[in-house]
């Protein structure tokens, strides 16, 4: 399985909405990592990019399904970080 | 069927669009912009929305609540982009042979899109200052932004 060779960098789409995208100031990006998952990656993101929002106030999407922070990434998979939705 | 409109919702095309012999009930939820949210003054608010991820949450809501109360069919839109006071948000409609099964579907897909949907909404008060409902307390730093305010975080 490509996610558990942790060497191995991989390329990964970030989307960014509302707050994340204010504080990132895009929309979205291709991001070279090693990260074995989305929590790993998330917060390589917070230590480049200085983003505050806690992991535990978010939730996430991988290829625009919701899905747990231990899920392993592949690369060419897009990655979107979830504030809290305030639609209806 | 679901889709996010960046131009004013039109509640009469979408009814048409619902129309069915077999139908003796169309429920439908409308939801408005308002004024007042939190107890502060709002002026207008900015929805923005992941689309083809609410696309694809939508209509599996849909389903479910066409599967789950029996209801024939169910159409829902939701904006994004600038909203003012009085403007529609979110169009719920569903048809069925009798008005239970829509009245129970309406809400329940209503219900479903405000915890699920990956839609935010950005307040913007009279007092000049602005935020991300629900959001606004998730980030530590953020708070040096000048935010003492606070938004639960509710998903009623």
């Amino acid at each position: 399985l490509e996610g558990d060779r942790v060497d191995e960098s991989k390329t990964i789409r970030v989307l960014y909405f509302a707050m994340l995208r204010e504080q990132r100031g895009c929309r979205e990006e291709e991001v070279s990592t090693t990260a074995n998952n989305a929590g790993e990656l998330y917060q390589d993101l917070c230590n480049r990019h200085g983003l505050t929002a806690t992991p535990s106030s978010l939730r996430l999407a991988i290829n625009d399904e919701f899905k747990e922070w231990q899920e392993p990434l592949k690369h060419g998979d897009v990655v979107t970080f979830i504030p809290p939705v305030a639609g209806g | 069927m679901f889709r996010i409109s960046h131009v004013p919702i039109q509640p009469q095309a979408l009814r048409a669009e619902l129309a069915d012999p077999r139908a003796g009930a169309l429920v439908v939820f409308e939801g408005w912009v308002r004024n007042l949210n939190e107890g502060r003054k709002v002026r207008s608010l900015e929805y923005e929305a992941h689309e083809s991820m609410a696309v694809k949450v939508a209509e599996r809501i849909i389903g479910e609540a066409i599967e789950k109360h029996g209801a024939y069919r169910i159409a829902a839109v939701h904006r994004s982009g600038h909203l003012q006071i009085g403007d529609l948000a979110v169009w719920v409609g569903v048809i069925s042979k009798h008005r239970g099964a829509a009245f129970d579907a309406c809400e329940d897909v209503i219900n479903r899109i405000k915890v699920d949907l990956p839609i935010w909404k950005k307040e913007f008060y009279e007092d000049g200052d602005s935020g991300w409902v629900n959001c606004e307390r998730c980030a530590a730093a953020a708070a040096g932004s000048g935010h003492s305010h606070h938004h639960p975080h509710s998903h009623a």
